[in-house]
């Protein structure tokens, strides 16, 4: 099921995601899935995430897809042509594969092949504008498709709280004009800088989820703060981590937080993406404890 | 712009066979020659057992019938020698080994890359040489070099107080764009129209 057709039904789109694993068995990942199934509309599979070399997410989708769950493909433009992307992209179709998050992709340093070539043959406008063609029935070079040509669910992401806002804002438009239809975001801990981006957003028309990242510890915290662009935790949170150690530990202030979070915020957008790096078993007592 | 770095002692004892011939190649406007460090690296080459037997001096190495004209010029010392240590930027070396074709070549440099073109300061304005230059679109910031991963149709989401997520010193180059923009009061209306794609065909003639 595409994820536009759910908010087109009117429903609030809950999903989440697992990471592909460094080596060929899937227990792990799938186990993850299983604690959240049910109870998100969609799993969404990173694409060799933070740039460290894992199994490819067209491969842990599929398997996902055959045991019930709808995946969603991510798909970064830094290891891969413009070749590669749509013979991947044709690949997703040909499994059945609908949603796909398109992205540019972390650099090649950020990650665990630090001497790799960075490719970017693409990058997520031209790669959006790149799966309109093909749905189209043609390949970015113009040659046409044999047969029935793909239709997919083009989703895309925008950092809320990046400062300035405005090149963020600017690549959104340019994503929604080369044809992505929904947008996951970076992780949201300031709704009133959320609340601010979605009235700019609005006259876009296009479905906003909210991500959420589950706050393990105050290392995290002020870890992202830090290192990660467009995360900002303010310190009331980590205040409130610090406040309670055996609590924070247990991770039980981290379920409340992003609980409240996302109640703080539901009302604004059309969906909620969570992102709990491991922590799937929280999943669904946060999204209970939410409302969602 | 070139600049070669001469290699390490280490790297070259064990190619080195027999009668070594030196050849560097200097006077060139595109590359920076370390003569010091050539210099020393013989001295070590030598102390270590290296027979460096003789050297000749080239330049534009890359040009045929320049070389052509060097190997008659040249042809006792070269045939003398069981290896030729060549201290020249990637091209001189290929063209040199073209042209002999049953003669052992060892290259005795790396080749780098900079920024700039002869007779500039390499700095961070660098041109890739794209053949489709945007900066009539980008407020004369080439979003080419000055973004890490050479985005074309803007910003990527990691950028974190204006700087890169590849170097916390490098400023994001999409952001400059922007300021750019904003402090000519100008508008992002064309830049937001259409997909920018690259054309690799377009960077060479």
């Amino acid at each position: 099921m595409k994820l536009t057709d759910l908010t087109r039904l009117g429903k609030f789109v809950v999903t989440s995601e697992v990471g592909p694993p460094k080596g060929i068995n899937l227990d792990k990942m799938l186990h993850e899935a299983e604690y959240i199934r049910g109870r998100v509309a969609a799993i969404n599979v990173t694409d060799n995430q933070s740039s460290v070399m894992r199994m490819g997410g067209l491969a842990a989708c599929k398997v996902l897809k055959d045991k019930g769950f709808e995946p969603v493909f991510q798909i970064t433009c830094r290891d891969r042509n413009r070749l590669a992307l749509q013979a991947d992209l044709l690949s997703a179709a040909m499994f059945g594969i609908e949603n796909l998050l398109l992205l540019t992709g972390d650099h090649i340093v950020l990650g665990d092949h630090k001497d790799a070539k960075p490719v970017f043959d693409l990058d997520s406008v031209s790669l959006a504008h790149c799966v309109k063609r093909l749905e189209e029935g043609f390949d970015l070079a113009g040659n046409k498709l044999d047969g029935e040509a793909p239709k997919f669910c083009k989703g895309a992401v925008v950092s809320p709280c990046a400062e300035p806002l405005d090149p963020q804002l600017f690549k959104m438009e340019k994503k929604i004009k080369a044809g992505v239809e929904f947008f996951q975001t970076q992780a949201v801990y300031e709704p009133e800088k959320f609340e601010k981006f979605m009235k700019r957003v609005k006259e876009f028309g296009v479905p906003v989820y909210v991500g959420i990242v589950v706050l393990k510890t105050v290392g995290m915290a002020k870890f992202m703060n830090e290192n990660v662009a467009g995360i900002h935790v303010p310190d009331s949170l980590i205040e409130e981590l610090k406040k309670d150690k055996e609590k924070t530990k247990s991770g039980q202030t981290g379920v409340e937080i992003s609980a409240r979070l996302i109640k703080d915020m539901k009302n604004m957008c059309q969906g909620v993406h969570m992102m709990p790096l491991g922590w799937d078993d929280k999943v669904p007592k946060i999204l209970e404890m939410a409302g969602v | 712009m070139l600049i070669t770095k001469v290699k390490t002692k280490e790297e070259l004892l064990p190619v080195l066979s027999g009668r070594v011939l030196v050849i560097p190649c200097l006077g060139c406007s595109q590359s920076y020659f370390p003569v010091e460090e050539f210099n020393s690296l013989k001295d070590e080459l030598k102390s270590s057992g290296a027979n460096l037997a003789s050297e000749v001096t080239f330049d534009y190495m890359c040009r045929e019938d320049f070389t052509e004209r060097r190997l008659e010029i040249y042809r006792e010392q070269l045939e003398a020698a069981d290896t030729v240590l060549i201290f020249s930027c990637g091209v001189g070396i290929q063209t040199f080994a073209g042209l002999i074709p049953g003669k052992k070549i060892v290259s005795g440099s790396d080749t780098f890359y900079v920024p700039g073109f002869p007779g500039f300061t390499p700095s961070e304005h660098d041109c890739e040489q794209c053949g489709e230059c945007r900066m009539g679109l980008t407020f004369g910031i080439c979003p080419v070099t000055a973004c890490s991963k050479g985005l074309l149709n803007g910003q990527c989401g990691g950028a974190k107080d204006g700087k890169c997520e590849v170097d916390k010193n490098m400023a994001c180059g999409w952001q400059r764009i922007f300021e750019r923009m904003n402090a000519l009061k100008g508008s992002d209306k064309a830049l937001k129209e259409g997909v920018q794609i690259r054309d690799y065909k377009k960077s060479s003639l």
